[in-house]
């Protein structure tokens, strides 16, 4: 009781704080400093039409391999975590098979969901979307095929030989942006091209693409961890 | 507009801290946690909107030339961008966690864990 007290006045002194916070909030009417910075230059200096990626991939690079490194530990750690609950490679769970609509439901998407996420992450620099959200896609699909089948084995080699490809490419291409133009993950290593058009932004596409195939390699062997674990 | 989704961000923030504190279930809690996440992804969001402009993407819609009077602020919708993404992590590493808490005492009750209590 005095527990559920002390939880109420803590909620209502939080609610304080944010009723204070929206009632003092005013919406801007003009582009902040940055903003108006990132609004101006994008187009002319890096070629992208979605300013977002090009803030995301080029102008907050470092902190975008920071959050690609984030998901990596976090996506090792989940596997260290369970890898002692792995079930045995003989053992067999006996379950129920999964529903004919199910399995032919997942033949038919799959590979559509599939093409829809490398299609999201290599338009990221004209289309709302990037690598983040078509390698969250991808992995949508990989749990559509561990819905159908949990005890579908999935090749962790494999997995992380692609998470580690698309790393070390990762890092490679920001290194020639050192030695080859601005700096540190600058995209203007490849032309830049004309604004709206597939081959243009100079590497950003590229990048984006390599962060689609990490991210959704994490997002794989995070679910495919998860399933992997024994039923208590 | 902006205080329809900033209310309802910093609503789902409250639940979510409710929720978290009230549950004795882990699975709750990270629903829970879960929720409070999405309610501050909302609320950043809608920092960045501004009446009467369009998403941050130049085509020909918005030219490269007026994006300055067109286009909403985008810094805030890459941080969003950012969290998300760490919010999956943090996500699956909390039900990693709570699957070897519920190995090592088969239950998920937070009161049956009293090791570090005090």
């Amino acid at each position: 009781m005095i527990k559920n007290f002390a939880v109420f006045l803590l909620l209502l002194f939080v609610a304080a704080i944010f009723s204070a916070l929206l009632v003092s909030y005013e919406p801007d009417t003009w582009l902040n400093l940055t903003a108006l910075y990132y609004a101006e230059r994008t187009a002319v200096d890096l070629g992208s039409a979605n300013i977002v990626t090009a803030i995301v991939v080029t102008y907050r690079g470092l902190d975008t391999l920071g959050e690609v490194t984030v998901l990596f530990l976090s996506a090792s750690i989940v596997g260290l975590v369970l890898a002692r609950g792995k079930k045995q490679e003989h053992q067999q769970r006996n379950l129920a098979p999964a529903g004919e609509l199910l399995v032919t439901g997942s033949r038919l998407l799959t590979p559509l969901i599939m093409l829809l996420g490398v299609y999201v992450f290599v338009n990221g620099h004209l289309t709302p979307g990037g690598g983040f959200q078509g390698g969250a896609i991808i992995a949508s699909g990989v749990l559509l095929l561990l819905l159908t089948d949990p005890l579908k084995h999935f090749s962790h080699r494999l997995i992380s030989a692609l998470e580690s490809i698309a790393g070390i490419f990762y890092v490679a291409i920001g290194v020639a942006g050192l030695v080859f133009a601005g700096g540190f993950l600058d995209n203007r290593i490849l032309p830049i091209g004309e604004l709206g058009a597939l081959f243009s932004a100079g590497a950003i596409p590229l990048i984006y693409s390599l962060i689609g195939l990490k991210v959704g390699a994490e997002f794989s062997s995070i679910l495919a961890d998860l399933s992997a674990t024994e039923e208590l | 507009m902006a205080y329809l989704v900033m209310a309802t961000g910093f609503i789902l923030i409250l639940i979510g801290f409710y929720g978290a504190l009230t549950n004795r279930n882990l699975l709750r809690m990270i629903v829970a946690f879960t929720i409070a996440n999405t309610g501050v992804h909302l609320v950043i969001v809608a920092i960045g909107y501004m009446h009467g402009r369009t998403a941050p993407i130049i085509d020909s819609a918005v030219a490269a030339s007026d994006a300055v009077l067109r286009i909403i602020d985008p810094v805030p919708q890459a941080l969003v961008l950012t969290a998300i993404v760490i919010g999956v992590g943090v996500t699956a590493l909390m039900l990693a966690y709570a699957y070897k808490l519920y190995e090592s005492k088969r239950t998920l009750d937070i009161g049956k864990f009293t090791e570090l209590k005090w």
